[in-house]
């Protein structure tokens, strides 16, 4: 029977320094078809029940399994061995996150900075009995950035996150501008002072790799050089939006 | 011991309501999740929501009314028609709500939210955000529980119930981030931890829809409201499984067998593709037993090629992401290839229409709760309908009880260290057997695969005694399983096993309730008894733990509305 080796990276706080970590290779049998997923799994029930990975939908749509594999970013669940071209499967967790065990990252600082561009509908008009009228050309606007599974792959490119700790990074810039282009949000000047900064928008220079690492194939620096248009436009010229 | 007055188990739609709900009438709310609330399950559903908007031009004289009638016949009239009837009348009030909250639905030229045809429905009145419609509901709920602050506990595991002087006090918790296990009371809790999906070997369901929550409430003594009743949706990815959504045939798709025919014809002349889930899984079933499956094997075609490009990518851009990266096929240049597999349990913990259970204290909203809204057969777009309008209910609930002063009141700390205690026994005891214990994937594979081949679409009574016997079988072996990796952080092992014996009581909840009704009711097929039956079968199923199986009981079916009568589409 045909196999596939997948060498994966692996860290456990209780035996090795913080930092360090080993690769550890398993033999896989692979028949019609094997995701990247599926293999993990088969290796945490048959081989080292140890195997710490995170999973739930196992249908690109959660966002719980992006790791780096053979060299690029990408969902563990969406990743045939097949379209990999080898039978050597190279698994790493996130790279440039603090890790918990083996593929899992610690997601903490990726979601307060998410929180902190206040990720929410804010209004102040009295609502509607009914909905809130939305033009579908309004609604276009938002089609990129709903699209967004916060899987945390952008934020673990950017060279721009690696370097400077408090940037909010691509995923929570890529919320405020979703939030920014909605026809129905009236926040006039509350969520601006929390990108429009060094630590915001102006720490982005363009390199784009988060556009690379999306899984989903959205376009965070779009929605961050929008932004970045915006705050011109509402210092420049007082604009509200 | 960290303390709340509401503990909500599930950070998916139910949870999520429920949660933000009673944080808005001032209750110190916590939800304990065991992935981040935006990875749930919820996330995966696609095809909308309904509620009787008449915002499409086919259905200016759409009531909920209509709406109740539509799930109550959908539900082949074992739905309790008083909560249906609730359901649709809350309906168009929470969409609005999740619309003022920032919910991206797709929209009409007028402005005013988009509705689509699904299965079973009298009028277009499924709201959709293009065919991730769970995804941005999701969405808008996570953001809104961040905005009013709602106390999360992420990746944290809930094993058990904390009961306490009859009344339940919380729950105990493995923390996959730091290791070992915590009680967490409270003086209520909603459970809403979804379907048990995973119990079958080819389910649409994530990995996490095991049920868990509903077996802790079985094992706590709350019963399993029909569990007998499992919605096999008719358009299942071949080799994966993973759901092709009802908006698919609501936006225009056809089913075509090996012959090259539009067969569901034969079936539903009327409703043709959009009959319900329950008729139209058993029509390419029998399709495929008869060797008209696509060259003679296992499946048939989902044909979306006559939409056009631009409908497919506007309307259904998931499903074509889904089927080119897990199937290798472009909808807009062939066919998907499908068949039915389990999508929905529509049983589950037995609820009022507020969410309470018999057990005070304890509530449970969504997937894991059997209010019963869905009865036998689940029209497509109320699931995420009931998460949303239970969920609020069930918050509403537990601040009246609260508020009523039905608190627990005393101290529970006691309650709650013994039950940690108890958790960690049964843990050193799994893992004194280690690897000379029980194999507990070796029973799962083999459950996984009786529930799939002897509990489907068609069931007959010597083929599900056989499976039944097997799942008895697995339920001793439980009793013998090892743990082979007791320690450490973000232990997949322990959960995974912990897991287990409450997948296989559902399973034998399943099992003994096929096997006990004799008739056919909605998704219950049997070949032996084909007819419905009224006179013996208008019941719900209660099934009660005990060590040596469920113990089963029937409960009558609210009716007073809609005259039950045959279902034709």
């Amino acid at each position: 029977m045909r196999t596939v080796n997948f060498h994966i990276k692996r860290y456990d706080p209780a035996r090795d320094a913080k930092g360090t970590s080993r690769v550890e290779a398993f033999e896989i049998p692979y028949e019609t078809s094997l995701t990247v997923l599926e293999g993990l799994f088969h290796i945490q029930e048959h081989q080292d029940p140890s195997l710490s990975f995170r999973y739930c939908c196992r249908a690109s749509i959660c966002g719980s399994c992006a790791m780096y594999i053979n060299g690029r970013y990408r969902l563990a669940c969406q990743t045939n061995v097949l379209h990999l071209h080898t039978d050597e499967v190279h698994v790493d967790p996130l790279p440039h996150l603090p890790l918990v065990k083996d593929l899992v990252c610690d997601m903490d600082d990726f979601f307060a900075k998410y929180e902190y561009v206040q990720p929410w509908l804010q209004r102040s008009s009295q609502e509607p009995a009914k909905e809130i009228l939305q033009s579908p050309a309004d609604r276009h606007k938002l089609n990129m950035p709903i699209d967004c599974i916060l899987c945390g792959a952008c934020y673990s490119s950017c060279p721009s996150v690696w370097t400077e700790d408090n940037y909010l990074g691509p995923a929570a810039l890529l919320k405020a501008y979703r939030f920014e282009v909605d026809s129905r949000d009236e926040a006039r000047k509350e969520r601006l002072p929390r990108w429009d900064n060094e630590r915001g928008v102006y720490r982005c220079h363009t390199i784009a790799n988060c556009i690379e690492a999306c899984p989903k194939e959205l376009s965070p620096t779009e929605g961050i050089q929008w932004l970045k248009m915006a705050a011109v436009r509402r210092r420049l010229f007082g604009r509200a939006k | 011991m960290p303390h709340h007055q509401l503990i909500v188990v599930g950070g998916g739609l139910a949870g999520l309501r429920a949660a933000v709900e009673a944080k808005a009438s001032g209750l110190d709310v916590a939800v304990l999740s065991q992935v981040h609330p935006g990875r749930s399950h919820s996330s995966a559903a696609q095809g909308g929501i309904n509620a009787a908007l008449a915002n499409h031009p086919d259905a200016h004289d759409d009531t909920p009314e209509k709406h109740a009638f539509d799930t109550v016949k959908g539900s082949d009239y074992l739905a309790d028609q008083d909560t249906a009837i609730q359901m649709t009348k809350d309906a168009p009030g929470v969409i609005f709500e999740m619309d003022h909250w920032g919910c991206p639905f797709s929209r009409f030229d007028d402005g005013r939210i988009a509705q689509r045809p699904f299965g079973g429905a009298g009028y277009p009145r499924t709201c959709y955000g293009a065919d991730k419609t769970g995804h941005y509901l999701l969405h808008t709920l996570v953001e809104r529980a961040y905005e009013r602050q709602v106390k999360m506990y992420i990746e944290v595991f809930v094993t058990s119930l904390i009961v306490d002087e009859g009344r339940c006090r919380g729950v105990v918790a493995y923390d996959m981030i730091n290791g070992g296990f915590h009680a967490f009371t409270a003086d209520a809790v909603v459970m809403a931890t979804g379907g048990a999906g995973r119990i079958y070997g080819n389910s649409t369901n994530a990995i996490i829809s095991t049920g868990a929550g509903a077996a802790m409430a079985y094992h706590a003594g709350v019963p399993a409201e029909d569990m007998e009743f499992i919605q096999f949706h008719p358009t299942g990815l071949l080799t994966t499984h993973i759901l092709m959504s009802e908006a698919c045939r609501g936006e225009g798709g056809y089913l075509v067998n090996g012959e090259g025919e539009r067969f569901m014809a034969r079936y539903a002349p009327k409703a043709m593709e959009l009959a319900p889930r329950d008729i139209t899984a058993r029509s390419i079933t029998t399709e495929i037993i008869e060797g008209r499956g696509i060259n003679g094997e296992d499946y048939v075609h989902l044909d979306l090629r006559h939409l056009g490009a631009e409908k497919i990518l506007e309307r259904l851009p998931g499903i074509r992401d889904i089927a080119i990266h897990f199937e290798g096929v472009d909808p807009i240049e062939e066919p998907i290839p499908i068949r039915p597999v389990q999508h929905y349990t529509m049983g589950g913990i037995d609820t009022d229409v507020d969410g309470r259970t018999r057990l005070p204290g304890f509530y449970a909203a969504g997937e894991c709760a059997c209010v019963s809204v869905h009865g036998a057969n689940r029209l497509g777009g109320n699931s995420l309908l009931e998460t949303i309008v239970f969920g609020r209910r069930a918050g509403m609930a537990v601040v009246a009880d609260l508020e009523g002063g039905s608190a627990g009141g005393g101290d529970v700390s006691a309650a709650g260290s013994a039950a940690v205690s108890a958790m960690e026994a049964r843990v050193a005891e799994l893992a004194s057997r280690g690897a000379d214990g029980a194999d507990p994937y070796a029973i799962r594979a083999e459950m996984i695969a009786t529930t799939r081949d002897y509990f489907g679409v068609f069931r007959e009574e010597s083929v599900m005694r056989t499976g039944l016997e097997t799942l008895r079988r697995l339920k001793e072996r439980c009793g013998g399983i090892g743990l082979r990796n007791a320690a450490g952080v973000f232990n997949l092992d322990l959960m995974r096993t912990l897991e287990l014996e409450g997948m296989v009581d559902l399973a034998l909840c399943v099992a003994e309730g096929a096997l006990a009704r004799t008739e056919s009711r909605g998704s219950h097929s049997r070949t032996d008894f084909p007819a419905r039956d009224d006179e013996r079968w208008l019941v719900h199923t209660l099934a009660y733990y005990t060590p040596e199986g469920p113990r089963l009981e029937h409960a009558p079916v609210t009716l007073g509305t809609f005259e039950p009568q045959e279902r034709k589409y």
